[in-house]
C-alpha cells in the first residue's frame, strides 16, 4: 500500500471509509424503516383516538389500538367545496399537502387567523360510526402559539358542535407554561362545551382567568392557560379559524344537513 | 495507563462536563426529563465507545491531513445508525429527543475523545475510555435531570411525587428549572462542589488582582 500521507493514499483511504460507511448507514435505513412507518402510523392513530377520548391516556399497546381504530372511518374532506371527496390529500395528509402549492391555498392575512399562512384544500377526517350512525366526528387542527405550530385534533359529538375532546400531539410551547396545552385536567375542561352558537355561528372563547358558575355564555368559554396567554390565544385562534368559513365550517353544516 | 483508570477518571476526576467543559450544549437541552436524559445518556456512551474503538482500529491507516474528517465521517454513522435504531424501537422517546441525537454528532466529547486518546491508543483502552467518558457525562446529566424534574415538575420519570398545584396539590412549580438556562446554574452549583472536593481541579488564575489603591489628599 502507497504511503498513506500521500496524495494517492489520503485519497484511497477516503474512497475506502465513504464507501463503507454509505454502505452500513443506507442498510440500516432501509432495513429499519418499515418498523418506523409502523411506529408513525401507530402513533397518529393513537393520538386521533386519545383526542376522540376512546382510550386511556396511558394506553401504548399497539393491538389494543388498532382494535379501537376499527370503528373508525377515515375521509376526506375538499374544504373548498365542503364535501366529501375521494381523493387523499396530496402527501399523504393535510399537513403534508398545506407544503405543496398545487394542493393548498394561500391564505389572505386578514382571513389567516391561526397564522398558518397556506391552507391545504384536502383534510382527512376521522368519523367514529357504531351501526353506521355517527358518534363522533375527529378533526386535524393546527395552528400558531407562542414558539411554533401546534399540531392536535378536535373531536366533535354527533350533534356537531358539542366538544368530545381536544388533544395535541406536536407542540413547541414553553415547558411548564404552554405546555400545560397537555395537561389532562385543562383538557377535560373542553369537553362539553359548545363551539356553535344558536345562529350557528362559531362560539367559542379561551378567556382569561376562569369560568364560574356565574360567567355568561359558559358554555362557549373555555379557561385560559396561566402564564401563557400568547398560548391560549394560539389555541383559541386555530379552534375559530378552522371551525370557521376557511376551516370546516361549511364542511360542518353540510354534513348537519345531510349533504356531505 | 491502568485500566482501572482509564475507565473510571473520566467519571469525577477528569469529568467531560465538569473540568474540559464540553458537550453542555446537550446537557442543557435534554434534562428536562429523566426518561429522555437516560436515552441520551446511553445513545452517547455507546456512540462514543464505538466510534473510539472504530477509530483506534484504523488510527495508523488515516492519513493525517484528513484525520478530523474520518473521524467526523465516523462518528456521523454511528449517530445515524443510533438514530434510526431510536425510531425503530422507542419511537416515543425518539419524538422527544428530536434533533439532540443527531446533534450528538457534534457534541464535543465524540470528537474530543477520538482525537485525544482513540488516535494514540490501541481499541481496548481507546473503548473503555469511550465508556468512562460516557459514564461521567451521564452522572452530571442525571444528577441535572434529577434536580430539574423533581423540582420544576414535580415528578421523576414522569410519575408525580410532590402534587403539582395544576393537578390540585400543594406544590408550586419552579417554572426556571424547565427551561435550559437553569441547567447552566446547576452545571456551574456541580462545578463549584466537585472543585471544592478535588481542589486539584481549580486552574491557576490567569491574572492577579492589584492591591486597593489608597486615594491620596490633593
Amino acid at each position: 500500500m502507497a504511503n498513506k500521507d500521500s496524495v494517492k493514499g489520503t485519497l484511497l483511504v477516503a474512497l475506502v471509509l465513504c464507501i463503507v460507511c454509505s454502505v452500513v448507514v443506507s442498510t440500516a435505513a432501509v432495513m429499519l424503516k418499515p418498523q418506523q412507518e409502523a411506529n408513525a402510523a401507530l402513533d397518529m392513530k393513537r393520538n386521533v383516538l386519545l383526542a376522540g377520548g376512546l382510550i386511556d391516556a396511558e394506553q401504548r399497546n399497539a393491538q389494543v389500538i388498532e382494535e379501537a381504530f376499527g370503528n373508525v372511518t377515515i375521509k376526506y374532506v375538499d374544504l373548498r367545496t365542503g364535501k366529501f371527496t375521494d381523493e387523499a390529500p396530496a402527501g399523504g395528509s393535510g399537513r403534508a399537502a398545506a407544503k405543496i402549492a398545487d394542493a393548498s391555498e394561500k391564505l389572505p392575512p386578514e382571513q389567516d387567523r391561526a397564522k398558518i399562512i397556506r391552507r391545504e384544500n384536502t383534510k382527512e377526517v376521522y368519523l367514529v360510526e357504531k351501526n353506521g350512525e355517527l358518534q363522533k366526528i375527529i378533526l386535524p387542527v393546527r395552528g400558531y402559539g407562542l414558539w411554533g405550530q401546534l399540531y392536535g385534533f378536535l373531536a366533535l359529538q354527533s350533534d356537531l358542535k358539542t366538544v368530545a375532546g381536544l388533544g395535541f400531539y406536536e407542540h413547541k410551547e414553553t415547558p411548564g407554561l404552554g405546555g400545560e396545552v397537555d395537561n389532562p385536567n385543562w383538557k377535560a375542561l373542553w369537553v362539553g362545551k359548545e363551539v356553535f352558537d344558536d345562529q350557528g355561528d362559531v362560539a367559542i372563547d379561551v378567556i382569561k382567568g376562569s369560568v364560574g358558575a356565574g360567567t355568561p355564555d359558559a358554555e362557549h368559554k373555555v379557561d385560559g392557560l396561566s402564564g401563557a396567554t400568547l398560548t391560549s390565544n394560539g389555541v383559541d385562534n386555530l379552534i375559530n379559524f378552522w371551525l370557521g368559513g376557511q376551516g370546516y365550517g361549511p364542511f360542518l353544516k353540510n354534513l348537519q344537513a345531510g349533504e356531505a | 495507563m491502568k485500566i482501572k483508570d482509564t475507565l473510571l477518571e473520566p467519571i469525577f476526576t477528569n469529568n467531560p462536563i465538569a473540568l474540559q467543559i464540553l458537550g453542555i450544549c446537550s446537557a442543557l437541552a435534554v434534562t428536562s426529563s429523566l426518561q429522555v436524559t437516560v436515552v441520551m445518556c446511553i445513545a452517547l456512551t455507546a456512540v462514543v465507545a464505538c466510534s473510539n474503538v472504530l477509530v483506534s482500529l484504523i488510527r495508523t491507516r488515516i492519513p493525517n491531513s484528513i484525520r478530523i474528517i474520518v473521524q467526523m465521517t465516523v462518528i456521523a454513522s454511528l449517530v445515524i445508525l443510533v438514530d434510526q435504531v431510536l425510531k425503530a424501537v422507542a419511537y416515543e422517546t425518539s419524538k422527544q429527543l428530536s434533533v439532540f441525537v443527531g446533534l450528538i454528532i457534534t457534541n464535543c466529547i465524540v470528537m474530543g475523545r477520538a482525537e485525544a486518546f482513540a488516535m494514540k491508543n490501541p481499541p481496548l483502552p481507546s473503548f473503555l475510555d469511550g465508556v468512562g467518558n460516557g459514564l461521567g457525562y451521564s452522572v452530571i446529566l442525571l444528577g441535572l435531570a434529577f434536580i430539574r424534574e423533581l423540582f420544576g415538575s414535580g415528578k421523576l420519570f414522569g410519575v408525580e411525587l410532590l402534587q403539582s398545584v395544576n393537578n390540585g396539590g400543594w406544590y408550586v412549580p419552579n417554572g426556571l428549572l424547565l427551561l435550559p438556562p437553569s441547567a447552566f446554574f446547576l452545571i456551574g452549583l456541580f462545578i463549584w462542589a466537585i472543585r471544592t472536593w478535588k481542589p486539584a481541579q481549580v486552574e491557576e488564575d490567569e491574572f492577579k488582582i492589584a492591591p486597593n489603591t489608597q486615594p491620596q489628599e490633593a
